[in-house]
């Protein structure tokens, strides 16, 4: 049930995607999201879901893959749709008792649902195709200007490693507590809103005392190995640029031009 | 009361990269009143399959029957199968949540629908049946120790009043007195209430001396399923996937090998002193 979750989950395979310099997949999702919201016509979205096509192709990861990591933003996704769809003021097209469904508000739904996919996926193929470590590695070397400025660029990015290490491990321990209540007779599925939150206290409670456990047995482990944040810290594999990260930035830059110009001029 | 496993495979994952076979093709009967050891090496499938067998997970293929009738069909109440057939998972201590032991132990009736009194009286009874002593019945869980917290959580179980107990490695962390403890209570229940009892377990002294039969599991298929002397007769195949046949069961090999004629089917230490007592007295 809980293994439907896919975001920050890392899909085991050898890619041209998964080679390539994590710094590299960080840039391209961070513009393909900026992409993603400049572009205002059908034109740009072909572009941006070609690309996107392209790069999961690329990546080997099994589309039934991605879509299962849909499911998560279906309730978030209806809303977008609705609420678009229903308050967009302009050329009315059907009206039913007080609701108005207008021209513009199917535009504007339409795109907010594909931006939203779009959005989801793009950074889907980021995190399966990087291993957490790689990802904020990336992220601690892209973000180093910023230590001018005293910003705990290393803390940050130690940080956010543990967070995206911990999710599979509290979804496993989710999973684990909520079949040993079940076995227990606890129903997580029917009653009222309030019965349901109720009945969370019986998965909630041993999963925060879980967390606290095992954030505590990891800061001992790190004490234990000399941890004493990033100061003169070297890594055991650095991160270099090959030829194919800058072939791979090149294509980013075109797409970036094409997926904007081309509506710019089409349109 | 029995359960029947019927060609039972189930399949992690499938269709991705992480596909993975955990248990092939099952089959098994689980008598009533058994005392069973379930053997196996870390990843063999061992909880896997007792998982399936309160339906908690579903075969991906074949059919579980409990008392004749198939526990996936549509009109079967499964809630009730997980009263009748109570599983205790690994580290069952973290599963525990409320502000004192008697509430905790509570939760399982609670949810069956019975009335305050019942459910509080089969709170006591179970407390009392893994026995714990009445002092810690209002104090907070997570101030028990281990073995403590333990015993709260098969209560937990037990409170529901299972026709089948699974405990899934029950000893896992204790130390060797939490062990016996644990270990010897679960016999002297399954004496006095005459329930089916599947011990899971990866190591062959744990079980030895309590069950009637073991079954043994290697990647996901059943290898051995018969009596414990004669499973702890194969201890050179146990050996080649991982296993050891206990201590005693070597110490009479060996002692049949420089010519004292022991039993080699003694698989408690009691029966292997009388074993090797006789032994000698006919030597001499």
């Amino acid at each position: 049930m809980l293994r439907d979750i896919t975001l920050g989950q890392y899909y085991q395979t050898d890619s041209v995607i998964h080679r390539l310099d994590p710094r590299v997949k960080l840039v391209t999702t961070f513009f393909y999201i900026i992409s993603l919201f400049i572009v205002d016509n059908w034109i740009g979205y072909l572009a941006a879901g070609l690309f996107l096509l392209a790069v999961i192709k690329l990546s080997k990861v099994p589309f039934k893959f991605m879509v299962r990591g849909m499911k998560s933003i279906v309730f978030l996704l209806l809303i977008a749709v609705v609420f678009n769809l229903f308050l967009t003021p302009g050329e009315p097209l059907v009206t039913i008792w007080k609701l108005r469904i207008t021209k513009e508000g199917i535009r504007l739904a339409g795109f907010m649902a594909v931006r939203l996919v779009f959005l989801i996926m793009g950074s889907s193929v980021m995190t399966l195709t990087t291993t957490p470590n790689n990802l904020t590695d990336a992220l601690e070397k892209l973000l180093k200007p910023l230590k001018f400025f005293k910003v705990p660029v290393h803390e940050i990015a130690m940080m956010m490693s543990i967070a995206l290490r911990f999710i599979p491990i509290l979804l496993e321990e989710t999973d684990k507590i909520m079949k040993a209540q079940i076995a227990r007779g606890a129903d997580f599925e029917s009653g009222n809103l309030i019965k349901k939150a109720k009945s969370l206290v019986p998965l909630l409670v041993p999963l925060f005392i879980s967390a606290f456990r095992r954030a505590n047995d990891l800061a001992m482990a790190m004490e234990a190995r000399c941890y004493r944040g990033g100061e003169q810290r070297t890594k055991m594999k650095p991160l270099i640029y090959r030829k194919r990260d800058f072939l791979a930035y090149g294509t980013v830059v075109c797409y970036f031009a094409a997926a904007i110009l081309a509506g710019k001029i089409l349109w | 009361m029995s359960i029947i496993l019927d060609h039972v495979s189930h399949i992690y994952e499938a269709g991705t990269a992480m596909e993975f076979a955990a248990l092939k093709d099952i089959n098994l009967t689980i008598p009533e009143g058994q005392f069973i050891g379930l053997i196996g090496h870390t990843g063999s499938g061992k909880s896997t399959l007792v998982q399936h067998l309160n339906g908690l997970l579903a075969p991906t293929g074949g059919n579980i029957y409990y008392n004749g009738a198939d526990i996936h069909d549509s009109d079967f109440n499964r809630k009730e199968l997980r009263s009748k057939v109570g599983l205790v998972f690994q580290y069952p201590e973290h599963q525990l949540f409320e502000i004192d032991v008697f509430t905790d132990v509570c939760f399982g009736p609670k949810n069956l629908g019975l009335d305050k009194k019942d459910v509080e009286l089969r709170a006591y009874a179970a407390l009392k049946q893994v026995g714990l002593e009445d002092e810690y019945f209002y104090q907070s869980p997570f101030d028990l120790s281990g073995g403590q917290k333990r015993r709260v959580a098969i209560a937990g179980v037990l409170a529901m009043k299972p026709e089948v107990l699974i405990l899934d490695e029950p000893t896992a962390g204790l130390d060797p007195k939490g062990r016996d403890e644990i270990l010897d209570q679960v016999a002297k229940l399954r004496e006095e209430t005459g329930m089916t009892v599947i011990l899971v377990s990866h190591s062959m002294d744990d079980v030895a001396k309590y069950v009637d039969r073991i079954i043994v599991m290697n990647r996901g298929q059943v290898m051995f399923d018969q009596e414990p002397k004669e499973v702890f007769g194969h201890y050179k195949e146990l050996e080649e996937i991982g296993l050891a046949a206990p201590q005693v069961t070597y110490i009479m090999q060996e002692l049949r090998e420089k010519g004292l004629m022991v039993d080699t089917g003694a698989t408690t230490i009691e029966e292997a002193k009388n074993s090797i007592l006789s032994a000698l007295r006919r030597q001499r």
